[in-house]
């Protein structure tokens, strides 16, 4: 499963980079090596082993619904690269 | 010994018999910080007047004589991955350059609870994703034993800031061995702590299902000092465990009778350092003096760690890097067309190299068609690393290995190919996939002098016997006491 630069370029929109021509040879070629490397689970037979996501997994953790105080909307905005009346502000959306 | 060279509990010691104040104490950490960090570069933000004020506070708590912690009045320092109330928090980030949290992280208020003083924010790879500090976007920490090598990382400011005498104890995170690996290069000692041991709230994620705070300090006495007080449930974290936290000072004895520390041969590979063996099979008959029976357990699926650990990791980081959007907080770029081309270019600016190639990674690994082959299949042998440790410790009660397979390597000599410098993990990372706790602590120097990590594995939420290893090995050895000299 040899990754071709259509590929990269493919992940890099769904990953919203903005990669260069030179990224995008460059991570063909390194992601190419590291997916080849990878490769060796393929020799494990897995196909009755669960699949792990947590170590020390609890599992269905609940809490009631209660409100609680929160931040403020200012203290929220305070790092906004751009806000407007108590907004988060962003570029054009809808040409 | 100069007061910067002390430990957190000497130093306790002192602020407890009023022989000096915390002022005093904070003032002798910030003039050794001028002194040595144009050098070291451990820091990417001193909190200078925030300290001083944190300490005038804990001298009142001192002369009181009330409520006072083993860490009231000791100066610390954290990463910068910690989000610190009204503190410039970047993660060694370009597109967290001007985050400032308008909250503390919960192991940051369990700290300043206890009194600590806080003297600012360590460097680290960038998003926690490196071995050696060398992908901060600011700078590159240096190892106060060579400063022509990487302290490691990706904690390395943290383990550096610790072993220069910049800090009498820090504070780093563990997503595949980021507190032991650098703790190894810089001689110092370092804990990462069971999965959910402590919170993780406020920690600004890298894989979420492996990422683990832990002390990094000058002795294991001091390790446990530093991890009661991090330690323990956390409404805000639902993955921290709700269990009892003890007290692991209290377990700090030298009978180390009926313990069976069990060897992996995998550990031994082709590859590991000479010195790094001759010290980490020296220690071996060290503890065997001490009374611990010692046998061999093997851990089969070792080699497939990295492998695992390179799809998990990149997948989780895919989807938790997701929320750098130049929206809420952090860098935005200038002259977007559109919203899209906003995210997109945001995003190629702010993230460094390896941040943007392990996101491709992972959205690559989770992406239609190749989910199971990658993502579904680590996880299935990330299974099978797991029950590979639980095995082994139906045999014994810790196991013993090298943290590194070498000691600190010179800066730049393995920034050309990302595979190498993963491999430089291959002894940390099965430990974050399992889950289990496990601790590095200094055993030796090479003959170039440099520093050798033994790490010690245990069982889930059996910090006690690790640090209990940790602590026979230690008082049996001096290899704590030894400081790098900086001139």
């Amino acid at each position: 499963m040899a990754i071709t630069k259509k590929d990269v370029e493919h992940v890099a929109t769904l990953a919203r980079l903005a990669l260069s021509e030179e990224e995008t040879k460059l991570y063909t070629e390194q992601m190419g090596k590291i997916l080849a490397y990878v490769e060796k689970l393929s020799t494990l037979d897995t196909k009755n082993v669960e699949p792990t996501t947590c170590a020390v997994s609890p599992s269905g953790i609940f809490r009631t619904d209660v409100i609680k105080p929160s931040l403020s909307q200012n203290d929220i905005l305070r790092n906004a690269p751009e806000k407007a009346k108590g907004c988060f502000k962003v570029p054009r959306i809808i040409e | 010994m100069e007061l910067y060279n002390l430990t957190i509990h000497e130093l306790h010691e002192k602020l407890k018999k009023k022989e000096i104040t915390s002022l005093e104490l904070t003032e002798v950490f910030l003039k050794r910080i001028d002194a040595v960090d144009g050098k070291i570069k451990a820091y990417i933000t001193v909190t200078k007047e925030d300290a001083m004020k944190q300490a005038m506070e804990a001298d009142k708590r001192i002369s009181s004589g009330k409520d006072i912690t083993p860490l009231t009045g000791v100066p610390i320092s954290v990463k910068d991955i910690f989000c610190t109330k009204g503190i410039l928090t970047t993660c060694a980030s370009k597109i967290l350059n001007n985050f400032v949290p308008p909250y503390d992280a919960t192991v940051i208020k369990k700290l300043k609870e206890a009194g600590a003083v806080i003297l600012g924010k360590n460097n680290m790879d960038e998003f926690a994703m490196g071995s050696s500090t060398e992908n901060s976007a600011f700078f590159v920490t240096k190892n106060p034993w060579d400063t022509e090598r990487v302290p490691g990382g990706s904690s390395g400011g943290s383990a550096a800031s610790v072993s220069a005498g910049e800090c009498a104890g820090s504070i780093g995170t563990d997503t595949g061995g980021s507190i032991r690996q650098p703790a190894s290069c810089c001689g110092v000692v370092g804990l990462k702590p069971t999965y959910g041991r402590v919170s993780r709230y406020g920690m600004i994620a890298f894989a979420s299902s492996l990422d683990q705070a832990g002390p990094m300090t000058k002795d294991v006495l001091d390790c446990a000092i530093m991890l009661n007080t991090m330690a323990g449930y956390d409404p805000q974290d639902s993955t921290s465990i709700d269990a009892p936290v003890p007290d692991y000072t209290k377990v700090l004895t030298k009978d180390m009778k009926g313990l069976k520390i069990g060897i992996p041969k995998e550990y031994f590979i082709k590859g590991l350092d000479s010195d790094v063996e001759k010290a980490v099979k020296e220690a071996i008959e060290v503890l065997k003096k001490q009374g611990v029976s010692v046998v061999d357990v093997s851990l089969p699926h070792t080699d497939y760690a990295i492998a695992v650990y390179y799809l998990v990791a990149t997948a989780e980081a895919s989807s938790n890097l997701a929320r750098y959007d130049g929206v809420k907080y952090g860098s935005r770029a200038k002259d977007s067309k559109n919203l899209m081309d906003m995210y997109c270019k945001t995003r190629d600016e702010g993230f460094g190299s390896e941040v943007k190639r392990r996101i491709m990674l992972g959205a690559y690994s989770l992406s239609a068609g190749y989910y199971d082959a990658y993502y579904k299949k680590a996880s299935q042998v990330r299974t099978l690393i797991k029950r590979d440790f639980e095995e082994a410790f139906k045999k014994c009660d810790v196991i013993l290995t090298p943290t590194a397979p070498t000691p600190a390597f010179k800066i730049g000599e393995k920034t050309a190919d990302p595979l190498t410098m993963y491999l430089s993990d291959i002894f940390t990372i099965s430990c974050n996939l399992a889950g289990i706790p496990g601790l590095s602590l200094p055993c030796g120097f090479t003959k170039g002098n440099l520093p050798i990590g033994l790490q010690i594995l245990g069982k889930p939420l059996d910090e006690e016997t690790v640090l209990k290893t940790a602590y026979a090995y230690e008082q049996a050895t001096d290899w704590h006491k030894k400081r790098p000299k900086l001139n």
